[in-house]
Formats: structure tokens, C-alpha cells, sequence
């Protein structure tokens, strides 16, 4: 599969870090559609499959995106999903999906920082879509 | 009803059962507490048959004979404080000795119950530590509310924080990166953006310095005479430009004079924030009226506004910290969600309350009332 066949569903409430993410994915040649928050991308799974999708932690309330993660994996069980979080390193708050035990619970395939580097970013995409970066 | 598990170990069959009986219908009541606590009461002949008990099926009290067959009492009391278990052990021996008692208590012991001991005794006993354990539990629960509601609070406010940073540093990558092509022109959007968010990290930092302040700048309040009017008035003006450019018409009304003992610093966030929230929220073309009056010992300020309104639900919501409705509506504007927990926080300090009414789309009002006579808190 190519880039350009491919549909990243981008979920944030933040409309700039939205915008900026966008315009990232799409510059490593995928397609993107978005959605503001938990509500209106649970509208939108409904009418549209992504291939993949990155989710924000804290939208509506401050574990929308957790809630998001189960409804999409219920729904598109092989969908992997990246949930981008701002609050790790200050609150020490750490999810560590590597965890059996959070693994259970949190429906995310991978734990991203904002205002990480475009490059890991597009590495961990290729990764869990399967795809060399070579393509 | 609560109960407390208590642990006898004591090699005397009929000091065990004495103890079973004097407290099977022995019940502690505090006013503090809920409902009386009661007592189970579980026996152990020696003090490897208490650890066991211990081990499996940790007691709250610990009776506990020194003289015993096997391992002696002050032995499971050190064993006690080593693996560090949440017991209070109070010692029953007829052998104290002072060495004994100065050792048992440097080990952790509690109190000491002479034996022979009558039923009044060991109940009285029992009942100082059942508070002592109530009073314990009690305070590490507050405790731990504390923590969570500080630590949600850090955790947000940290995400406020840093979601305007990522955004604008998220723009300025991209102009450095020439990502939108070399026209300085269609960089014009992006660096609105920028400042938009920097305005609205400003007026957070602002609102978090009025939050510190109402919770624990109460030392420097200045209390005198205040004109509601003026305070009102100089809102208003305040607000006026971002009023006309939302096309919002504000009406203030009242009668003088309405003055209250109050700080005037404190009156001005309250109606900062009234007002600025009624036209932040209204819709083009729409009215804020401010009315102040005076009403059965109370000053009514209320705050009218045309727009958006809310529902219910959302109204038990707004006056929490970091709350912000999130819908089709508000998603255009900003804010730093601490604005009307400082109010209620500020009239709260004056004995005084706000009602709010409101529907979606239908505007909303909101009512502070503030006794005038009342000292304050």
C-alpha cells in the first residue's frame, strides 16, 4: 500500500496543533481527515474507516481521548491509534503501554508526545502501518 | 456500620473469651462519625499463631500478653514495626516492669491495660483508640483528596500551558521551514494565529494570578466603601472596544447610591468577568445589560446577556476550575476556563451566592447576590 491510499484520521480540540499535525501527516504523503474532538470523530468513524489515527489525550474531558481509542478499536479493531499527549513529563503522569497491565486498559498502540520530531512521528506511522520508509 | 478488627494474643483461654464477650456488643459512637463502630474480635493462644493472624487477616487493634509460650509479646510488637504493619498494639501483661513498658513503648506500643482488668477498663481503652484509628483514617483520607484535587489541577494547568507553546512554536517551525512557499503575505494567517494564542496565554497567566490571590491573598484585602456603579462602570468602558468589534451593545443600570463594604479590586474581577463572559458569549448584534440593585438586605448585581446561553448540565459545570463548554458554538472562543471559579471563589468570601439561569440559545443571566451587612469570612 501507498501513502497516497491511505487515510490518517487526526483528532485534537486544539485547532492549531490540529492544523500543524494535518499539514505534517499530509507532507509525508498521506491523506488526512480531522475531527475537533471526541464527539465529532466518533460522527465521523461512523461514515469513514482511517487507516490509522492520532488522537489526543486531554478534548472534551481530560481522558476523551482514552474513551475515543476504545469506541475506534471496538469499532476497527485492526486500526492502529497513536494518542499524542502533552502532559507526560511535567505531572508525571507516565502511561507506559509496554505495561501489561495498562495495555489492558489503554486501547492505544503507541504513547507520543506533542512537539515531537516529524521524523519519529513518520517512523512510528510507517511502523504501524507496516510500510518502509523507503517506499 | 463500621467495624474494627481487633486481635487478642494471650495464653490465658479465659482472658480471650473475656475479651470476645466484654466487647461483642461494645459500640463506639463519635459525633464525627457516621454511624458507631463496632468490634470483631479474632484469638490466637501464642505469638506465632497472632503473626499468622496477622499475615492473613490484618487486625486494626492488637491486644497483646507479653508472657507467652513460644515468642514473647514485645517480640511480634518488634516484628510489627519491622515489616512496618498499620497496627495499634496495646500491651495486656500482669508482669509490667518498667523496663518492659519502656521498651514496648519505644517498639510502638500504644497503652498498656493492667491485668486483671474489669470490663469498664479494657472498653475505655478501646474506645480512646477507636478514635485515634477513626481520626487517623479520616485524615488520611482528606489528605488524599487534597493531593488528587491539586494534582488534576497541576496536570491541567500544565496542558494550558503548554498547548499555546507547541502551537506557536508549531508556526514558527513552519515559517523557519518556508513551509507555505516564499510570499511573506501567506504567513499572514499563521502568525495571527501565534498571537492569538499569546493573548490567550496572557490572560490565563492573569487569571491565575486572581485565583492565587482570592485563595490565599486574603491578608492584604482592603475593605472600604465601594460604588458598585463605578466599579461597573469602568468594566464597562474596559470592555467596550472588544464589545463593538462583536457588535455587542452593553446597557448598565441602577440608581445611587449602591455601596458596599467590600475590596474594590475583588468587585472588579467579578464584574471583569461578568461582562466580559456576556459578550464573549453573545452573538452579533446582541445585548448585555448589567443591573444593580438593592433587594431585602442584599446587593443584587446581575449580568444579562443575549446569547449563546447553555444548558442545565453545563451550568452545574462552569464553576469549576479549567471548565470550559465545549461545543459547535464556543469552539472560536477562547478563554481560560478559571474565570467564573474565581467568581464564585470572590462571592463565596462575601457570604453571598450567584443563581444563574440559562438555555441554550437563549442567553443567559447571572445573579450575584451579596449580603451588605454581613462581616465577611
Amino acid at each position: 500500500m501507498k501513502p497516497e491510499n491511505i487515510t490518517i484520521l487526526i483528532v485534537d480540540d486544539d485547532q492549531d496543533y490540529l492544523f500543524q499535525l494535518q499539514a505534517k501527516v499530509r507532507q509525508f504523503g498521506f491523506n488526512t481527515i480531522t475531527a475537533d474532538g471526541q464527539r465529532e470523530a466518533e460522527r465521523l468513524i461512523e461514515k469513514v474507516k482511517p487507516d490509522l489515527a492520532i488522537v489526543d489525550l486531554m478534548m472534551e474531558k481530560e481522558d476523551s481521548g482514552f474513551i475515543l481509542c476504545y469506541k475506534i478499536k471496538k469499532k476497527y479493531p485492526d486500526v492502529p491509534i497513536i494518542i499524542a499527549t502533552g502532559v507526560a513529563a511535567e505531572t508525571g503522569i507516565a502511561f507506559d503501554i509496554h505495561d501489561e497491565s495498562n495495555r489492558q486498559w489503554i486501547k492505544a498502540d503507541r504513547f507520543l508526545e506533542k512537539g515531537i520530531r516529524s521524523e519519529l512521528l513518520k517512523e512510528e506511522i510507517f511502523k504501524l502501518l507496516s510500510l518502509t520508509t523507503k517506499e | 456500620m463500621s467495624i474494627l478488627k481487633i486481635l487478642v494474643v494471650d495464653d490465658e483461654p479465659g482472658i480471650r473469651s473475656g475479651v470476645t464477650r466484654i466487647l461483642r456488643n461494645f459500640r463506639v459512637d463519635y459525633p464525627f462519625m457516621e454511624e458507631p463502630i463496632e468490634f470483631e474480635v479474632m484469638e490466637a493462644p501464642t505469638g506465632e499463631a497472632g503473626i499468622t493472624i496477622i499475615e492473613t487477616n490484618i487486625p486494626d487493634i492488637l491486644l497483646l500478653d507479653n508472657k507467652l509460650p513460644g515468642i514473647q509479646g514485645i517480640e511480634v510488637l518488634e516484628y510489627i514495626k519491622k515489616k512496618k504493619k498499620d497496627i495499634i498494639v496495646v500491651m495486656i501483661t500482669s508482669y509490667a516492669s518498667l523496663e518492659l513498658a519502656v521498651k514496648a513503648t519505644s517498639d510502638g506500643a500504644y497503652d498498656f491495660i493492667p491485668k486483671p482488668f474489669t470490663p469498664q477498663e479494657l472498653k475505655s481503652s478501646i474506645e480512646n483508640i477507636t478514635k485515634r484509628v477513626f481520626l487517623k483514617k479520616m485524615t488520611n483520607k482528606l489528605q488524599d483528596a487534597g493531593k488528587k484535587i491539586r494534582f488534576t489541577f497541576l496536570s491541567i494547568l500544565s496542558h494550558e500551558l503548554k498547548a499555546p507553546l507547541n502551537a506557536i512554536e508549531g508556526y514558527l517551525k513552519m515559517t523557519k521551514e518556508r513551509q507555505l512557499g516564499p510570499n511573506l503575505e501567506d504567513y499572514d494567517g499563521i502568525i495571527d494565529r501565534s498571537l492569538d494564542r499569546i493573548r490567550g496565554m496572557r490572560n490565563l497567566i492573569l487569571d491565575l494570578l486572581d485565583l492565587t490571590r482570592v485563595e490565599s491573598g486574603k491578608a492584604k484585602r482592603n475593605m472600604a466603601d465601594v460604588d458598585l456603579l463605578k466599579v461597573a462602570r469602568t468594566a464597562i468602558d474596559t470592555m467596550r472596544p472588544y464589545a463593538i468589534q462583536r457588535e455587542v451593545d452593553i446597557e448598565l443600570q441602577g440608581v445611587a447610591p449602591l455601596i458596599l463594604q467590600a475590596d474594590e479590586e475583588e468587585i472588579e474581577i467579578i464584574f471583569n468577568n461578568l461582562v466580559s463572559n456576556a459578550i464573549k458569549y453573545n452573538k452579533e448584534g446582541g445585548t448585555v445589560a448589567c443591573n444593580i440593585h438593592k433587594n431585602e438586605g442584599c446587593m443584587i448585581i446581575q449580568v444579562e446577556d443575549s446569547g449563546i446561553g447553555m444548558s442545565q448540565n453545563d451550568i452545574e459545570k462552569i464553576f469549576d476550575d479549567f471548565v470550559r463548554i465545549k461545543n459547535e458554538d464556543t469552539k472560536n472562543i477562547s478563554g481560560s476556563g478559571l474565570g467564573l471559579s474565581i467568581v464564585k471563589k470572590l462571592v463565596d468570601n462575601y457570604s453571598g451566592k450567584i443563581e444563574v439561569t440559562s438555555a441554550p440559545g437563549q442567553g443567559s443571566i447571572f445573579k450575584v447576590i451579596i449580603p451588605i451587612n454581613q462581616p465577611c469570612l
